[in-house]
């Protein structure tokens, strides 16, 4: 009575690593990919073959993507080419050799964006600041967007009178998840509150118009969609200067994909003809006063 | 806690089982195929060491949050528990409306009641309405935890024999009286264990607070884990919030024995 399950115990455990035995011999065939040189279409490294997957997350939202939203996309349509990054994309793709039909949008939410393991898209295109420490877990590419961070409040509150970032220490700010704006917070307007910090981009508007936060920091471009649309009363107080280190955007890729050089060539060649520039002066609003 | 109660040989057999066990589960994961990326990614000691310290001292949020919202919790679940109890047609509308509030609270999801306080109450734009997220994630937790705790207690005082009930009021008490000195005495220290189990449960869903906007031990190790692209900052918040569980656990555990001792030697 006693041993029997002792034994059948020791016999599952068995099969379970012989089970996992089995699996590694089967990935190590799958991670040879890293071999291609070529950016030849046929020879691109990629998740489905003839087509280019690419991951944002959703809702995916103006100024970075535009369209009238279709299922399941809320708020826009990656596929539309609309919007700053969906024509990014598009842009890069087409140097690549796809049609705009070849290119596939999957919902990547931020955080499993660097997920370890096997990544279900060829790269991740999400507002997602390039950083030393990040690049140690996935690869970034190219710069296609050098951003700054900007300020919104509410107009008719305190701090909207405020002119100078030594101004702003006593206020309570908010950032989302994973941007770099909760860092330039804590590093660069050093407040004297916590500052919040929010899962979604709706949390922390919701937070803002309740007057839970004084201040939303967000990268500029997304700055104006919050005051357009997100808070009607909502007001940029102005864009910080840009830091020793210069945030910009990168796509993300899983760590050692030899498509980033691919990609890098098709963003470098759409720099030099011109192409980022005209679609972010399509796309992005990107002047307002700079906060000293 | 016993190795199965066959002395000796129960011993040899439970150590030779649990190293055999062990071996086999940690040989099957370390010779996982992805096992070196996930090491870097979950167990990185040296992101580990690094975030630490902020989660720790965000942790106390956590620890302030639980201990306000039980101190409410357990007189205000009693309290529930006792209008549920309430006995003759009078207390109809009464006993209706605790039970609406437990079933509605235990069955939203506790994340969106968070919400929905969090955001939806400083919304109204009133200005006697706090603002504070950590404010509305108590009231929240409160609300959510008081349903569940009225429900151990209830348990506790339906557990009791209806003789005892009797019995005091033979002896002349009111029911107040008869609740108040002989029902609950006796409910309440037989609910305890489950009390802690909830108890442990609130501790854990304090990390909820942290869609607020509230910095806690959960969301810095977000914030450290976005920051870094390593997963490890979440291990580091989970190694606090144990350490805080496993040793109620373990004293619960110790009240049910000593409950069960105390019984057996009384033979009640």
């Amino acid at each position: 009575m006693r041993r029997a399950p002792a034994i059948v115990l020791v016999v599952l455990l068995s099969i379970l690593a012989a089970g996992c035995g089995r699996s590694s011999n089967k990935a190590s065939s799958d991670t040879t990919g890293t071999a291609a040189a070529s950016c030849k279409k046929s020879d691109l490294n990629l998740v489905n073959s003839g087509q280019l997957t690419a991951g944002t997350d959703n809702p995916a939202f103006p100024p970075w993507f535009g369209g009238n939203e279709k299922a399941p996309w809320k708020v826009s349509d990656p596929y539309s080419g609309q919007g700053y990054e969906s024509a990014v994309t598009y842009a890069v793709a087409k140097k690549l050799g796809f049609a705009k039909s070849e290119v596939k949008w999957i919902v990547v939410p931020f955080n499993t964006a660097f997920a370890p393991g096997p990544k279900k898209f060829d790269f991740d295109i999400n507002q997602i600041s390039s950083t030393p420490a990040r690049a140690k877990a996935v690869d970034f590419s190219d710069s296609y967007y050098d951003v700054n961070q900007a300020l919104v409040v509410v107009k008719g509150t305190k701090i909207a009178s405020a002119t100078s970032i030594a101004a702003l220490k006593p206020y309570k700010f908010g950032a989302q998840l994973g941007t770099t704006s909760y860092d330039y917070i804590v590093n660069n307007i050093k407040p004297s509150k916590q500052p919040a910090v929010f899962d979604t981009n709706d949390a922390a508007v919701a937070a803002l118009k309740n007057k839970q936060i004084d201040g939303l920091v967000v990268d500029l471009p997304t700055a104006f969609y919050v005051t357009s649309v997100q808070v009607p009363n909502g007001k940029i107080l102005g864009q910080f200067p840009t830091t020793a280190t210069p945030e910009h955007f990168g796509m993300v890729f899983e760590k050692g994909n030899s498509l980033v050089s691919c990609v890098n060539d098709a963003l470098a060649q759409l720099r030099a003809d011109g192409t980022l520039k005209s679609l972010q002066a399509k796309w992005l609003q990107a002047d307002a006063p700079v906060l000293k | 806690m016993t190795a199965g109660g066959e002395g000796r040989r129960g011993v040899t057999i439970a150590v030779l089982s649990t190293i055999v066990f062990f071996t086999v589960l940690v040989l099957a994961i370390t010779h996982a195929p992805g096992w070196p990326e996930v090491r870097q990614t979950f167990f990185n000691w040296q992101e580990f060491k690094a975030s630490m310290p902020e989660i720790a001292r965000a942790f106390l949020l956590n620890v302030k949050i639980f201990l306000i919202s039980e101190a409410f919790i357990l007189p205000l679940a009693l309290a529930l528990a006792v209008i549920r109890s309430l006995p003759g047609p009078v207390f109809f509308p009464l006993r209706v409306l605790g039970i609406a509030y437990a079933d509605f609270f235990r069955g939203v999801p506790t994340i969106l009641v968070i919400a929905l306080l969090g955001f939806g109450a400083p919304a109204l734009q009133l200005s006697w309405v706090p603002l504070s997220t950590t404010f509305w994630g108590i009231v929240a937790l409160t609300l959510v935890y008081t349903a569940y705790v009225s429900e151990v207690y209830r348990a506790g005082i339906e557990s009791v024999h209806p003789s005892q009930n009797a019995a005091a009021r033979s002896l002349g008490l009111s029911h107040w009286q008869s609740l108040q000195k002989v029902v609950l005495p006796q409910a309440v220290r037989r609910v305890i264990p489950p009390l802690l189990n909830d108890f442990i449960g609130l501790q854990k869903d304090t990390a909820l607070v942290g869609f607020l906007g509230s910095v806690e031990a959960f969301k810095q190790s977000q914030i450290d884990a976005a920051a870094t692209f390593n997963y490890t900052p979440f291990v580091a918040a989970a190694v606090l919030f144990v350490a805080l569980t496993i040793p109620l656990a373990r004293f619960t555990d110790w009240l049910v024995l000593r409950d069960r001792r105390r019984r057996q030697a009384t033979g009640g």
